[in-house]
């Protein structure tokens, strides 16, 4: 990190290492990851600033749909809005997603993620805006006419139907000869795991198995997109986990493309190649995990997705592409300047616990610039232990609390600190995003 | 632990209460209506033969015993009278409760659509009609049906019909009255089953690709048959029975077996043939009963 890239392009970078490094990727994947600025494949929203968004990149796609020209996306959502009486529960949206895109709508209650899902499904109808798939509008389309299925939160598995003839429902509407159903059916049963349990009825199984035989039912139709709404929350967490595990690895094989919603960041970041939050009706950010997180685009997405450290201060110096930052709370504050240059001296820096080093005397010269090092000194006031991580609350000699997470590296507690103790706390110019709202 | 151990002493007296009620008020006086079905009539006080006199001594009791005879069961069977007022009693009831299902589960699925504020209002209007006493409600039919009643005043000043038509005492009015009497019955059970069906359900069939009518009749309407059952039921039985609505609204040419039996009991005075009729019309009742109760048994065992 002698270079100071500056932290957009770095993580940019590393973004695009972490992708590449998922079984083979296209070639086109590289070669867009190689280039110097990437384009932005997302207008999340005209009006808001752009966030410095890198190319998202489609390694899980293992072959285009020929329908899709080469630079349009499989499903384009145009400025949608949809009304209930005076609120407005999307406003004014627009997203694009790439066929083979593993996509996520993460959000609060209430941000209007589901309300967008049902009009990708057709339970709902835009007021405003166009939804075009493959290039189709489809916004007026009745649920029954599109090549979209839905996964549903509360599965609304059919229950005087047995897991056989819930997976063929979807398929007897669509005609298909009793061989051929009976082929994709047993074809689905094994693909979700569920063999033996054909004839039983849903209320014959558990949570994780009736899980399954949702998915199973909505993906026995191949449809172009699948729409999964909340598809883990009823499940407890060891299966949870697990069976994101197990969609990532069927949204790949199958080549499908899938858009998930979810107010679980966690399940968001791991099941997702791209994540598209939302906020009281718009996209705040569109971006890969792994930018969501160390480059958030606003104050309010540092907060909702992780933990986070907010200092809030003024612009006082910028100099060989660094700031430095008179913090109310911290003192002086240097960040490495972020890419687009800033409009306003009132910042905020955010800076994710872990990013945060605690030592008894501070940081070992030769380790890193020590000319450009953070230090703050303060006393551990909480800690809190949870197996892999410690975490710790700070109380700096300036009176504001920073938070800190260290990873359990040493089964023995020689890096621990216990509340009282004395602390430097540290962290590098890289470290800290500067956000202007 | 064994399932009975969680219950404590009040709960298995509580338990046990409808049965003690059940033995009281239903098997103790079919027991007397089952003798009196099995004695002859006779001019006396009570009007039958033989009657149990507990202190008479063990052998009266044994000659009584003797005394009963299956002759008003013979009598039913073979008087085509009570044979005619049993099938057309079964044959309203099929009707009627046909009608009823025709009706009621629109209504029902209507009112299961409403915005949660309206359900409210809509069960109340169905509710409200049972706050008028019954017979009213038939007089104010008879009044309405009447030669010079509401109903051909309004066809005459419309000028549909060139003279009053004949409305009472036709099996026409019969079905009407009945309808109307049952139709609550028909639509809550109904209501009720449609009411708790989840959305998603509808919203999953169409995602599927199942077309609204479809989606009705492969997922609505199979879900909502036990409603229908119930309904059917609730409606059947009583119907079957009926006395006041047919008596009140239908010709006199024809009659249902609840007439049947008010004329055996109150103005032949036959309490031993109107008992048997009693009897033989409580077990053409059992047999819906028992298909349901069977039906609701496999319902409950498909949930476990």
């Amino acid at each position: 990190m002698t270079e100071q890239a500056g932290i957009v392009t770095e993580d940019a970078a590393n973004g695009a290492d972490a992708e590449a490094a998922k079984p083979e990727p296209p070639a086109v994947a590289e070669a867009e990851a190689a280039k110097p600025e990437p384009q932005a494949v997302v207008e999340a929203e005209p009006v808001k600033p752009e966030p410095p968004a890198v190319a998202a990149v489609d390694v899980l796609k293992p072959a285009p749909p020929p329908a899709a020209a080469a630079d349009m996306p499989l499903l384009r959502i145009e400025a949608v809005v949809k009304k209930f009486g005076a609120f407005r529960a999307v406003d004014r949206l627009s997203l694009d997603i790439r066929s083979g895109e593993f996509f996520a709508l993460l959000g609060p209650s209430g941000c209007g993620k589901t309300t967008l899902l049902r009009m990708l499904a057709g339970f709902e109808t835009p007021d405003e805006g166009r939804i075009l798939l493959d290039g189709k509008d489809i916004a007026q389309v009745l649920p029954h006419q599109r090549p979209v299925n839905m996964m549903f939160q509360s599965y609304a598995l059919f229950p005087h139907l047995s897991v056989r003839d819930n997976i063929a429902f979807g398929l007897k509407r669509a005609g298909m000869a009793r061989a051929e159903i009976a082929a994709r059916v047993a074809e689905m049963v094994a693909l979700v795991k569920l063999e033996g349990l054909e004839k039983r009825k849903p209320d014959q199984l558990s949570g994780g198995q009736k899980q399954r035989v949702a998915l199973a039912r909505s993906l026995a139709r191949r449809p172009q997109v699948l729409l999964l709404d909340e598809p883990l929350a009823a499940l407890d967490k060891k299966l949870r986990e697990s069976t994101q595990l197990e969609l990532m690895e069927l949204q790949r094989r199958l080549g499908m493309t899938f858009i998930i919603v979810t107010h679980d960041q966690e399940e968001a970041m791991t099941v997702a190649g791209r994540i598209g939050v939302m906020d009281a009706g718009r996209l705040e950010q569109v971006a890969t995990p792994r930018e969501l997180y160390e480059a958030p685009a606003s104050r309010w997405i540092a907060e909702f997705v992780g933990d986070v450290n907010l200092f809030d201060g003024e612009v006082e110096t910028r100099e060989d592409r660094r700031l430095v930052i008179a913090t109310r709370d911290a003192g002086s504050i240097v960040v490495a300047e972020p890419r687009q240059p800033l409009t306003k001296t009132t910042v905020c820096i955010a800076i994710r616990p872990e990013k945060v080093k605690l030592s008894r005397r501070g940081p070992a010269s030769d380790a890193v610039h020590s000319h450009a090092i953070n230090r703050l000194e303060g006393v551990v006031t909480d800690v809190g232990y949870l197996g892999g991580l410690t975490s710790y609350k700070v109380k700096l000699d300036t009176g504001a609390v920073l938070r800190s997470s260290m990873a359990n590296t040493a089964r023995l507690d020689i890096d621990a600190y216990s509340p009282g103790q004395r602390v430097v706390a540290w962290f590098t110019p890289d470290d800290g995003v500067v956000l202007e709202q | 632990m064994s399932a009975r151990a969680i219950f404590t002493r009040p709960a298995r007296l509580a338990a046990i209460a409808p049965y003690v009620w059940m033995a009281l008020f239903f098997l103790v006086p079919f027991g007397f209506v089952l003798k009196i079905a099995l004695s002859q009539t006779a001019i006396a006080q009570p009007p039958y033969l033989p009657v149990f006199d507990l202190t008479a001594g063990a052998g009266a009791i044994k000659a009584a015993f003797a005394a009963l005879s299956l002759d008003n069961f013979r009598l039913l069977v073979s008087d085509d009278l009570y044979i005619f007022s049993y099938l057309r009693s079964l044959v309203v009831a099929l009707v009627s409760t046909s009608i009823l299902l025709l009706i009621g589960y629109p209504i029902a699925y209507g009112m299961a659509r409403l915005p949660q504020r309206w359900q409210a209002i809509a069960m109340m209007l169905v509710i409200i009609p049972f706050w008028t006493s019954f017979l009213i409600r038939i007089y104010a039919w008879i009044n309405i049906l009447q030669h010079d009643g509401l109903l051909n005043r309004i066809l005459l000043a419309l000028h549909l019909v060139a003279s009053p038509l004949v409305w009472l005492s036709t099996d026409s009015a019969m079905y009407l009255g009945i309808v109307y009497s049952y139709l609550p019955f028909m639509i809550l059970p109904l209501y009720a089953v449609l009411a708790k069906m989840d959305p998603a359900l509808l919203e999953a069939a169409g995602d599927l690709g199942a077309e609204p009518r479809s989606a009705f009749w492969l997922v609505t309407f199979p879900l909502s048959l036990p409603g229908v059952a119930a309904g059917v039921l609730l409606c059947f039985i009583p119907i079957v029975g009926e006395f006041v609505i047919p008596d009140l609204l239908a010709g006199s040419d024809s009659l249902m077996i609840g007439q049947t039996l008010w004329l055996e009991f109150f103005t032949n005075k036959d309490w031993p043939v109107a008992s048997a009729a009693a009897v033989v019309l409580l077990a053409l009742l059992v047999a819906p009963l028992v298909f349901y109760d069977r039906l609701q048994r496999r319902q409950l065992e498909s949930n476990h």
